[in-house]
């Protein structure tokens, strides 16, 4: 431990802490732009400069080691003056792009220009032009004259993704990044080139001019995109409607969570929100001579309550969903399982094959929540049957009714393997979020909420419990899963009733044993392990 | 603000009333007498009425008076408004609806794709044409009749607001 004092402040940090990353413990912000938590220090920046006691010149903060008894100063007449300095030596060849640029609110130029540059331009000379808006990669749009040549893209593309794609060419003030000569920005965590650029000079083209930064509000959440469970952010702008054709959610953003993914999301989770805005089931549909035509909830439920209580519950097969939340599977469980006596219930639906998968980020199984179905039981018990034995009983006419939750079958199983079972059924219920390929074959719909438009929690594959939170009202007609089950146990006079989330978790952690002893506020944003 | 308190005269009304009536007789007569001494083409050089013959004949107007408003335009008769979203977000009335869209030309790199004001609720502010970093809106067109029987008449688009430049004289 070192005993130093930043700004007149006493504080003992453990060796081997750097300047900027002690002082940030006790929330004084060093300026900064080459300088990232979870990349190598390069050190070229020059924007963390500190006075040191002692030591004649300015220091960089992110690479200068604390050693005892040191005194820094982090806001001297000296530091403050190097600082506005470096500002405008890195807006010499800046072009004043903010109403084009799409990190205009989020740009540090912009920030640390009003915090800390405020100077009066005292350069006449001519700019130097560079190359602007190339496309150096399927998701990635580079502005060479917006760079300040902080090199963090350079690092992650080594350091994180380890694709080497980038690099920093020629010399002096015709230095640029660009991509390696015959290569793309092509790897499976590009976007975060995007995130972790300080300035313009790389932008996502997926956002690109969809939404004004300032017009976002953000929820922490976590990506349904596999069972890693990485925290996101949602971006998303319900104020403008007229964006982006209406589309609600405009993007997602990684959320640092040492104990998962750190800094980053892969691309394939970034830019897999599409589903909460498009191509969704909006109302409750009834099959009617060969045709879906919507109906009210209370219709829909009437009569699927109806067929629940018509046939013997060995004639009904569930197919719950792995997409869906702790909460939702548990009023699923205690419907159908515990008051209905169904114990035709399995979640396992074969995953795709050939899916991609690494030993950073990205999962093989594609779903936030098997293990929480895993948790719950949601597989069959006592001679239930499991999900290709539902189908082949459902070809030989023993299985009457599958309520599918959420489940492409068509596409995770193929048509030809489906198609027979699907269509003998006397009633297929489909409830979930998005139109598919399964949808043809259902004779009732159910639209169900996507996991922007609810509040619960996932498991990811290696037990930490996590929560999703509600950013959007649900599209449509569509209820959260919970919900729905509520209606129907309602409308069959179940004593299954609960008002939120919170209160079925309640009931979670009280009835299986491995939830026991947590609650939501201990779960927090970080998400807490089971065992 | 301090109320005069009326004299007896003036809450006699009667006079009051005979009062006005004498002035508005008299421009009347006046009127009158041009209007048919201009009729057999003697004093032309006199105007025929002390009030201003809309529409034949219109107000000038105030250089700050601020009116129907237009997109300035490039060279090329491109708008040069980059879509940055500044007016619209500092509309108070939210009156102005952007969609921006990516341009072909890497050197202006963004346009607005669709850029719509509906008049039925614009307040004549001024602060879109304060917020443009690029000078792309302007209230300077002179136009004061747009009235419309729809409210869907108030609402302008992008080429129409280009198209209102036609008002203003070319520099």
């Amino acid at each position: 431990m070192h005993t130093l004092t930043i700004d007149g402040k006493e504080m003992r940090v453990e060796r081997g802490t750097t300047i900027l990353e002690a002082a940030k413990k006790i929330g004084i912000e060093i300026p900064h732009y080459c300088y990232h938590p979870g990349l190598s220090i390069a050190g070229n920046c020059r924007m963390c400069l500190v006075e040191i006691e002692g030591v004649p010149k300015l220091q960089i903060s992110c690479y200068t080691l604390v050693s005892d008894g040191i005194k820094v100063h982090t806001r001297s007449e000296r530091v403050i003056k190097a600082r506005q300095a470096i500002l405008e030596f890195l807006l010499i060849n800046h072009p004043l792009d903010c109403p084009v640029c799409d990190q205009a609110g989020e740009c540090y130029l912009q920030i640390y220009y009003m915090r800390h540059g405020l100077y009066n331009s005292t350069f006449l000379e001519d700019k130097v032009k560079k190359r602007k808006a190339v496309v150096i990669g399927p998701t990635v749009i580079l502005d060479s004259e917006r760079c300040v040549l902080c090199g963090r893209c350079v690092r992650f593309c080594d350091e994180v993704s380890k694709s080497s794609e980038l690099g920093i060419f020629n010399r002096g003030d015709h230095s640029e990044i660009s991509t390696f000569p015959k290569k793309e920005l092509n790897n499976k965590y590009s976007g975060n080139v995007v995130d972790i650029c300080p300035v313009g000079a790389l932008t996502d083209r997926d956002f690109r001019f969809k939404c004004r930064v300032w017009y976002l509000k953000e929820k922490p959440s976590i990506c349904p995109g596999c069972s890693n469970g990485c925290n996101v952010w949602i971006h998303y702008n319900v104020d403008r409607t007229c964006k982006a054709e209406g589309k609600r959610v405009m993007r997602i953003k990684p959320r640092f969570n040492e104990e998962v993914n750190k800094w980053w999301i892969c691309d394939e989770g970034r830019y897999g929100y599409k589903f909460v805005d498009d191509n969704r089931i909006e109302k409750p549909y009834i099959r009617q001579q060969g045709k879906l035509i919507p109906v009210s909830w209370d219709m829909a439920i009437e009569r699927i309550a109806g067929l629940l209580k018509k046939y013997p519950p060995e004639s009904i097969g569930i197919v719950p969903s792995p997409q869906c939340t702790n909460e939702d599977n548990f009023v699923l469980k205690k419907l159908f399982s515990e008051h209905l006596g169904i114990k035709n219930i399995d979640y396992r639906v074969p995953s795709q094959l050939n899916v991609y998968s690494d030993d950073f980020l990205i999962r093989e199984d594609k779903n936030p929540n098997s293990r929480g179905c895993e948790e719950l039981g949601l597989f069959p018990k006592d001679k239930g049957l499991e999900l290709k034995d539902m189908l082949r009983e459902a070809e030989n006419k023993e299985i009457k009714i599958l309520y599918l939750m959420n489940h492409d079958l068509v596409k995770k199983m193929g048509r030809e393997e489906v198609a027979l079972a699907l269509s003998s059924v006397d009633s297929l219920i489909f409830q979930g979020t998005n139109f598919n390929e399964t949808v043809e074959f259902a004779d009732f719909l159910l639209p169900s909420s996507t996991f922007a438009e609810k509040d619960g929690t996932f498991i990811n594959q290696s037990g930490r419990v996590q929560k999703i939170n509600k950013a959007l009202e649900p599209l449509g007609d569509s209820l959260s899963e919970w919900k729905i089950f509520v209606k129907i146990a309602r409308e069959l006079g179940i004593p299954v009733e609960y008002g939120g989330p919170e209160e079925i978790f309640f009931d979670i952690t009280k009835e299986i044993s491995s939830f026991v002893g947590l609650s939501y506020s201990l779960i927090g944003d970080e998400g807490i392990n089971l065992y | 603000m301090k109320n005069d308190s009326l004299s007896f005269w003036e809450r006699l009304y009667i006079k009051e009333v005979l009062k006005g009536l004498i002035l508005t007789s008299k421009h009347f007569f006046q009127n009158m007498k041009v209007h048919i001494l201009n009729l057999f083409g003697v004093k032309t050089e006199r105007k025929g009425a002390v009030t201003i013959q809309y529409p034949e004949e219109k107000k000038s107007l105030s250089t700050r008076h601020r009116n129907l408003h237009r997109l300035t335009v490039r060279e090329d008769d491109s708008p040069r408004c980059v879509a940055c979203m500044m007016c619209e977000t500092i509309c108070p009335a939210k009156c102005i609806y952007i969609v921006a869209g990516e341009h072909p030309d890497p050197s202006i790199e963004k346009y607005p794709v669709s850029f719509d004001i509906d008049l039925g609720i614009c307040v004549y502010c001024g602060f879109c044409v304060e917020a443009c970093p690029e000078d792309a809106i302007r209230m300077d067109t002179r136009m004061l009749e747009i009235a419309s029987y729809s409210r869907e008449g108030m609402k302008y688009n992008k080429e129409m607001l280009m198209d209102h430049n036609k008002y203003c004289k070319k520099d």
